[in-house]
Order: structure tokens, then C-alpha cells, then sequence
């Protein structure tokens, strides 16, 4: 069985953000960039299923510019097979990014396609949905659990208030939660070998896709700075100010 | 990308492999680890599954970037994020053990040992200090005399790291007579007849390395056990202190270094008479300097191991790698103590552990003054 994974380049989780002075966006200069965390969940579950022997090898995809090449290797490093970069320097929405992953679906025919549930950079959360429904494939999001049986997989997904498992005919469209796995780190000899395998490079207008954005960001703003709090006397001052100023009681 | 950076991009996934390591598998440990002065075993064969011990070995004994300095720079940077130089000095031992058998041990001895220690199952010690001599090299009197097809050893080893659990030590012993001409590196196994380790050393840092002293009463080493051609060891000895020296810079420089970082959220945390004292100028130049010297003890030592990166030998440059960096170990740690005051003085500070570990690193792999007579004696002075 083929599993095709996307992976992204974003911000490393560990920097703590800057807002451009002129608000159009975050400052990326000299910023630690990682793959995105979700997609290193969505890359050791593929892993995991091919240690398995679920899954036979292990297709990696990323989108964006040159460095983008940097988190394939390392999703090569952690046991991926192969990879395919989509290079591009436009700005990737998710409409653009799910046409641009249903044009390498269609190519490579995987059983499995696995993303992460969203990128900690824009937290759309759209990208994997979008996907399954240009591709007509099912889709289970959120997933906490994987289990691939014949021609079926059965995710269990993380809903408000509980867990919900759906069984999804193959192929089909996962995406992954934060508790699905704690992902490995890559081991030295493996990041060698990875250097061996194979990366192919293709562009938007190959795939036959307008990237073009759709919508427009109007203004970036760092999150308001958060207030001193105050001291009450007693428990009575501070149900009083719950119930009358805060009404949260 | 960045044409100006030694390190890769191979180098840098290393180096996250390294950090995620280290955080998972040291840093929620390591305050218990220092104050109980030693760690499990079990860390030397995970970073042998991460395959962090085998970094600069021959890949046909289980290692990888062989000759890739900067690879290893870029893991044992990452190692130090331990907090503790005497965890990575003590995980680190195969380092300067290993690559004497590597280099000149026989092919059957390299291949019983080597890929052992590599992997984490064994680990590996290299004892050329005895009680009555460091520096003196040439002068040690731990003696091998050849009796049929093996040796016996008499004499005894000190401040040996990794000295009461290691597997494999990597000994200097006299098979000939007076001076360097008579030293050999011998291979000597734990458990061999008449071979005892003393109890472990109790130390002004690096406490969580275990560093003893070892015995040798008559002890029966087989002959296939040399490393090398018999009253050759003087040249590995040198040749192998290289490559520690280095280490000892890298070391150096990042015990600086976390110190540094340590000391400048410290001052911008704490107030004093109103105001953070990171704005107080005296403090604020404090840091400077700091910053300063640090970058230039870690862009210097670089530079030398880019020389080594070329094949050249740069036994001054190294020698003054480590008297620099070392130099600027001692000097940041002490003022980073000083910039956290009181606390700087407590255990459960960072910087007080730096101040401590810094001390080490200008004493062991040649002191600050035999680094200097090096540096003399190619000053042609």
C-alpha cells in the first residue's frame, strides 16, 4: 500500500513570532524554520504503518520554496521512501495547496494520503478537507488513532466531547491530531542515507494548477498585550465582581 | 544559503536530532543525575541507536561521518544543551578511547571492539594519567613487560573518565626503556586478572561523570591486544589529544555560551532599584564583553577545525583554541554567577554548575600551560 504524506515548512514551534512593522505579515528573516508539527505526527504514522507492514513505501510531499526541500529530507530521514517537491515562492492558500495535492494524488495513486490537521502558521485547518473533496475521497480528520484493515481504515477522531471512530474505504484522506503519536527523531546513519534517496522537483504550472491567492490578508496584528489582574479582599468581592463584572457566574 | 556557515544542511539535521535527544532523554534528568554523580547506563545505548556515538567513526565499524568535523561540532554543541559537561565528558570518553584502536589497532582487534562501544553496549576509556604525572607524557611509569603471548602490567592510571564502568581502556604503558620511545597503547579489558578499579572520585565538577583510578597488580593483557607497533605510542597519544583538544574547545565555548544566555535573561528578568538590571550600564557592558568573547572563542575554534576539515595539522592554532575558549569559560561563568547574585550561588542554578564544570577544561587534555609550551615550541621560541 502507497501512502503519500504532505509535509510544510513553517515557523520552528520554539520561536516566538514577530509581526512586521508595516503589518502585512510575520517577520521571517532569520527565523528557525521546522516542519510543521502536525506533519511530523502525519510522517511517523506513515512510518509506524510501514514498520507495520501495512504500508509498502512511503511518497513525502512538500510545497513552497527551495528550502522547502530541507523538511522533505528530514521526513526522509525519519523513514519516508521518496520525495516530490512542489516549488513554488507564490503565497500557498489552502484551495491552492489541496489542488496542487490533488494533482500529485492523481499521479501517484497512493491508498492513503495522511496531513497534518492544520499548520501552526496560518491554522486554517481546510487544506486536508479540501483535498478529500476535490479528490471525492472520504475523509477522517482529527485522527487519534489509525488502523488499516483489507480495504478500510478506521479512524478515531477527537470531537467535542468525546471520540468518534469512522471506517473510511480506501483510498482515503486522514489527518492527524496531537495524540495520535510522539514522533522520533531521526537517527544519524538514517539522515545519511536519506541524502541517497531520491527527490523529485516539479512546479504549479507542471501540475497544470493556478495558485493564484483567493483571499486577502488585510492586516497582521500581534495579540493584544495581556492586562495586570487585580486583588480582591475577599471570596464575596470576588463572586460578586464573577457574577455582576465578569458574568461568568 | 548561508555560504558563510561551516555547518550543512545534513549538519543541521543532525543537530536537531541531537537537541531532541538531549531534551528528551537528559534535560528532565540531569539535577538528579549531577547531584547522584553518575547517570544510567542506559543513555549510552540510546545515543547509540540515535547513532550519536558513532559520529566520526568508519561506517564499516557501525559509525558515520567519518572525517566530518563539523558534523561532530554540530552534535557535541547540541550534547552540551545537557547542562552538564561531565555527562558529555563521560558519554563522550569513547571519543578520545576509540579512534587510537581505530587508527592502528589490528583489524580483528577493531572489529571486536569498536562497533560494541559505538553502539552503546560497551563503553570505552582511555587512561594516560597516573598519580605521579599528567602532563609528563613521555615520563609514566605503568610498565608492560612481555611474557610469552601476553604482557604484564604494573603501575596504576588517574582521573580516568568513565573510569569505574567503562569496558574497554585504552591504556599508555612502557614496553621500553626511558622516555617517549618507550611508551605503547594497550587495550586492557575490565575483569582481567590482577586489573582493579578504584571507587569513584569525588570532584569539584562534572559530577556526573564517573572518574577513578585504575590498578594494575601483574595484570595478564594478550599480546593482540597493542595498539600499534609496539613503542609507538607517544606519536597516537599526541595525534589522539588533537582531536581532544578540539572537543575541549567546543566545550569550552558552550559552557560560555550557556552561561551567557543564562546571565542575559537573568538581568532582564530581575530588578534592582527600580529597574531590570540589564539596564544598568555596568551590567549591560558586562554582557558585552561576554558576547564578545564567547563568538570569538567559537568563530576561532572553527577556524581551526576548518583547518583540520583540510588535512592541515594546526597543533599551535588547536593549543590556542583551547587556552582561549577556556579562558573565556572561566571568565563568563564567573560573572554570570556574579550577575545572579546570591542565587548564582545555589544549586539549582544553572551557572553555578557552569562555574564549576569550566574549571576542568583548562586542566585536562594538556593544561593552559602545556598548551603553551606548544605554542611555543612552533613559535620556534
Amino acid at each position: 500500500m502507497k501512502v503519500l504524506v504532505a509535509v510544510k515548512r513553517v515557523i520552528d514551534y520554539n520561536v516566538k513570532v514577530r509581526v512586521k512593522p508595516d503589518n502585512t505579515g510575520v517577520d521571517l528573516t532569520n527565523v528557525k524554520m521546522a516542519m510543521n508539527p502536525f506533519c511530523e505526527i502525519a510522517v511517523e504514522e506513515a512510518v509506524r504503518l510501514k514498520e507495520k507492514g501495512v504500508a509498502t513505501e512511503i511518497v513525502v510531499v512538500s510545497i513552497g520554496p527551495k528550502a522547502a526541500q530541507e523538511q522533505i529530507r528530514t521526513a526522509l530521514a525519519l523513514g519516508a521512501d521518496r520525495g516530490i517537491h512542489v516549488e513554488t515562492d507564490e503565497e500557498i492558500q489552502s484551495l491552492a495547496a489541496a489542488k496542487l495535492l490533488k494533482a500529485v494524488v492523481d499521479k501517484e495513486q497512493p491508498s492513503l494520503v495522511i496531513l497534518g490537521k492544520q499548520s501552526i502558521d496560518n491554522d486554517n485547518n481546510q487544506t486536508g478537507q479540501m483535498l478529500a473533496a476535490l479528490a471525492g475521497y472520504p475523509q477522517g480528520t482529527f485522527a487519534s488513532e489509525v488502523s488499516v484493515d483489507g480495504d478500510k481504515v478506521k479512524v478515531t477522531r477527537e470531537i467535542d466531547g468525546g471520540l468518534m471512530t469512522v471506517s473510511l474505504n480506501l483510498p482515503a484522506i486522514v489527518t492527524t491530531d496531537l495524540r495520535l503519536n510522539e514522533p522520533r527523531y531521526a537517527s544519524l546513519p538514517n539522515i545519511m542515507k536519506a541524502k541517497k534517496k531520491p527527490l523529485e522537483s516539479t512546479t504549479p504550472a507542471d501540475l497544470g494548477v493556478d495558485v493564484t491567492p483567493r483571499l486577502t490578508t488585510l492586516k497582521v496584528e500581534a495579540p493584544a498585550q495581556r492586562q495586570a489582574g487585580i486583588k480582591v479582599a475577599d471570596v464575596a468581592e470576588l463572586v460578586d465582581k464573577l457574577k455582576n463584572e465578569a458574568k461568568v457566574i | 544559503m548561508k555560504s558563510t556557515s561551516y555547518f550543512n544542511e545534513t549538519h543541521e539535521l543532525a543537530r536537531d536530532t541531537c537537541r531532541q535527544f538531549v531534551k528528551k532523554h537528559i534535560l528532565p534528568h540531569i539535577a538528579d543525575w549531577e547531584e547522584q554523580e553518575s547517570f544510567p547506563r542506559e543513555i549510552y545505548q540510546l545515543a547509540g541507536e540515535a547513532g550519536i556515538l558513532g559520529t566520526g567513526f568508519p561506517e564499516a565499524l557501525g559509525g558515520h561521518g567519518e572525517n566530518d568535523i563539523f558534523l561532530k561540532i554540530a552534535c557535541s554543541e547540541e550534547l552540551m544543551r545537557s547542562t552538564s559537561g561531565g555527562l558529555v565528558a563521560s558519554l563522550g570518553s569513547l571519543d578520545i578511547a576509540l579512534p587510537p584502536i581505530v587508527q592502528w589497532g589490528s583489524k580483528a582487534l577493531k572489529e571486536r571492539v569498536a562497533p560494541e562501544v559505538i553502539s552503546g553496549q560497551k563503553i570505552a576509556a582511555l587512561a594516560i594519567t597516573e598519580p605521579s604525572g599528567g602532563s609528563d607524557v613521555a615520563s609514566l611509569k605503568t610498565r608492560a613487560v612481555k611474557k610469552g603471548d601476553h604482557y604484564l602490567v604494573s603501575g596504576s592510571k588517574t582521573f580516568i573518565t568513565s573510569g569505574t564502568r567503562a569496558d574497554y581502556y585504552t591504556v599508555a604503558v612502557r614496553t621500553g626503556g626511558e622516555g617517549h620511545k618507550g611508551v605503547s597503547l594497550l587495550l586492557i579489558e575490565k575483569g582481567s586478572a590482577g586489573f582493579s578499579v578504584g571507587k569513584k572520585l569525588k570532584k569539584m565538577g562534572w559530577w556526573a561523570s564517573d572518574t577513578a583510578e585504575l590498578f594494575f597488580d601483574n595484570c595478564e593483557v594478550p599480546c593482540c591486544n597493542l595498539i600499534g607497533p609496539e613503542n609507538a605510542g607517544f606519536l597516537a597519544i599526541m595525534t589522539n589529544f588533537m582531536k581532544e583538544r578540539l572537543s575541549l574547545s567546543i566545550m569550552a565555548y558552550m559552557t560560555a555560551q550557556m552561561a551567557l544566555e543564562e546571565a542575559l535573561q537573568y538581568a532582564q528578568d530581575r530588578s534592582a532599584f527600580g529597574r531590570p538590571v540589564s539596564k544598568f550600564q555596568v551590567t549591560r557592558h558586562k554582557l558585552v564583553d561576554m558576547a564578545t568573547e564567547v563568538e570569538i572563542a567559537r568563530e576561532y575554534t572553527y577556524r581551526v577545525a576548518q583547518l583540520m576539515q583540510a588535512g592541515k595539522n594546526p597543533i599551535k592554532e588547536v593549543s590556542m583554541a583551547k587556552n582561549f575558549a577556556t579562558n573565556v569559560a572561566e571568565k563568563v561563568t564567573r560573572e554570570a554567577v556574579q550577575i545572579f547574585g546570591g542565587m548564582g550561588y545555589m544549586r539549582e542554578t544553572t551557572v553555578e554548575r557552569l562555574y564549576r564544570d569550566a574549571k576542568i577544561l583548562s586542566i585536562g587534555g594538556g593544561t593552559t600551560e602545556i598548551m603553551k609550551e606548544l605554542i611555543a615550541k612552533q613559535m620556534r621560541l
